[in-house]
């Protein structure tokens, strides 16, 4: 037994070394909304019954093992039945067959209530958010009642704390799956069809989300973030997304509008303002003012969008934007006048 | 001896992968693309025989397969509907205006045509444009029956281009020196 002492002790370490890899940013045992908060409560519960039913059974072979070897008795031909041991057996085993149905039950009521609260959060006015999966990045339309009030955007969800939001999902190509782990659950993308989540956060916070349905080749850097912030900002974010922004003036910046609209840029994207109403690609009117490109791949800096805009596919191999050589004038124009787009 | 016969086998089936090889890195300067675009039968000087260039991307069944989602993503639907024509001539016929080679219908993308063909020379990259020809030829079953695409990603709007019949589209309206010998 003393052998395996450092061994146990060592297990018992990593696995708390795993536990704290659900402590960070998108993770669901750190709940900062409501209905993560149930998930989690679920997962304790879940996880506590699991680990007293493998604890007692290791127990329980445990000393079957244990007791084999002392009582060599019991190894005689033909076996000793003592009736008494017997009866007893019968009792332990219809006792452990009795709370294995109750536990099973425990668990799948709970997880049916958990499924049930959790489903949709009774709001008459909520903040309504589209959210369009695409290979591999997330376009986020805000509506509004009037079509030139709605805020398209990527990659990036704004949403005010306290206030329920329901976001609802649709897919351009194949099925992606939303999830933002200390938020809510997972909810699928599917094309031709749309599904809806509600959300609502306790704190302010920028949370992490991920696609959690394989889609393809750069599934595993199709990211966002969702940004939970006072209903103030909130608002004032949404009105400045709404706004145009203003023609540069900058003669660099000219150039570099004209730079983007006599090539390929202006074939998949939008920059309200410009000229620019292509839609394949993630709409660019207010791209200065993201904190990361590339759907949560990399932060938002002068020098990751030009590796980005020369050659985005040694950074994300088989994404659809084509490679761009452009000439380091016409690169360094384009650049500025991206990063006037506030 | 037949597991010899058995291993031969499977090698030949490797060769099937050069079909579905995906190239992610086509770096084609934009600025450049459509250099050399020869519009006039005449020319300066001694006239050399021009070569008809062959379309790397027709034997892979994936760039073809970028090529439909192109064709759809940058409107040629917008005209040419899904072959059928419409603003612009049908693409699914034997009756090529501007010829059927590959060269001739990067040709026409690139300086676009009279009457309504717009050009698209520096706004679509160069390998995007070959993956565009390859496909507006599969329409017409000018493709190995194993490169085009066996089905459509929405409602079927013609027989795909796999089983489509081949065209023989007679070698009319071609400069001089890009007719197919």
């Amino acid at each position: 037994m003393r052998r395996h002492g450092p061994f146990l002790t060592m297990a018992l370490y990593l696995g708390l070394l795993l536990l704290a890899g659900c402590h960070g940013n998108q993770a669901a045992l750190n709940s900062k909304g409501i209905q993560a908060a149930r998930i989690e409560r679920l997962w304790w519960l879940m996880f506590s019954i699991i680990l007293g039913v493998y604890v007692i059974v290791l127990a329980w072979a445990g000393t079957a093992v244990f007791r084999a070897r002392t009582h060599r008795s019991e190894n005689e031909i033909p076996p000793q039945v003592d009736p008494i041991a017997d009866q007893r057996m019968t009792r332990v085993v219809g006792v452990a067959i009795g709370a294995t149905v109750v536990l099973i039950f425990v668990m799948l009521t709970s997880s049916v209530v958990t499924g049930h609260a959790i489903a949709n959060l009774a709001s008459k006015n909520p903040v309504t958010i589209d959210v369009i999966g695409h290979q591999w990045w997330w376009e986020v339309h805000y509506e509004a009642t009037q079509a030139d009030q709605t805020v398209i955007t990527a990659n990036e969800i704004h949403i005010p704390v306290g206030q329920p939001v329901v976001i609802k999902t649709a897919s351009q190509d194949v099925i992606h799956s939303f999830w933002a782990p200390n938020l809510h659950g997972k909810r699928d993308l599917i094309p031709g069809y749309q599904n809806a989540l509600w959300i609502e956060a306790d704190e302010e916070g920028t949370f992490r989300g991920q696609c959690a349905e394989f889609c393809g080749h750069q599934h595993a850097h199709m990211g966002f973030f969702v940004v939970a912030e006072s209903p103030e900002k909130f608002q004032a974010w949404l009105a400045h997304q709404v706004s145009t922004p203003p023609p540069p003036s900058d003669p660099i910046a000219k150039h570099g509008e004209e730079v983007f609209l006599s090539h390929p840029c202006v074939m998949c994207h939008t920059i309200r303002g410009s000229g620019a109403g292509a839609k394949l690609g993630p709409d660019l009117t207010h791209i200065a003012s993201r904190m990361t490109i590339a759907a949560a791949t990399l932060p938002n800096t002068r020098g990751n969008l030009a590796g980005w805009i020369l050659d985005s596919q040694s950074i994300k191999p088989g994404n659809k934007m084509p490679p761009n050589p452009l000439k380091s004038d016409d690169l360094n124009a384009l650049l500025t006048y991206l990063e006037t787009l506030q | 001896m037949s597991k010899r016969l058995l291993l031969a086998a499977a090698a030949l089936l490797l060769a099937g992968c050069a079909r579905e090889q995906r190239n992610f890195r086509e770096a084609t300067p934009s600025n450049a693309t459509g250099e050399g675009v020869q519009m006039s039968e005449i020319a300066p000087g001694h006239t050399a025989e021009r070569i008809p260039n062959a379309n790397p991307y027709e034997d892979s069944a994936y760039s073809v397969s970028e090529g439909k989602r192109l064709y759809e993503m940058y409107n040629c639907v917008g005209c040419h509907a899904h072959g059928g024509g419409g603003i612009g001539p049908p693409l699914l016929d034997a009756k090529w205006i501007y010829g059927s080679e590959p060269q001739n219908v990067f040709d026409t993308i690139v300086e676009g045509r009279p009457n309504g063909m717009p050009s698209f020379r520096g706004k679509i990259p160069e390998s995007q444009i070959w993956e565009i020809v390859a496909y507006v030829r599969s329409m017409s079953g000018q493709l190995p029956k194993d490169v085009s695409p066996g089905r459509e990603d929405h409602m079927y709007s013609k027989r795909p281009e796999a089983s489509t019949p081949k065209e023989h589209p007679p070698q009319t309206n071609v400069p001089e020196g890009q007719k197919q010998k």
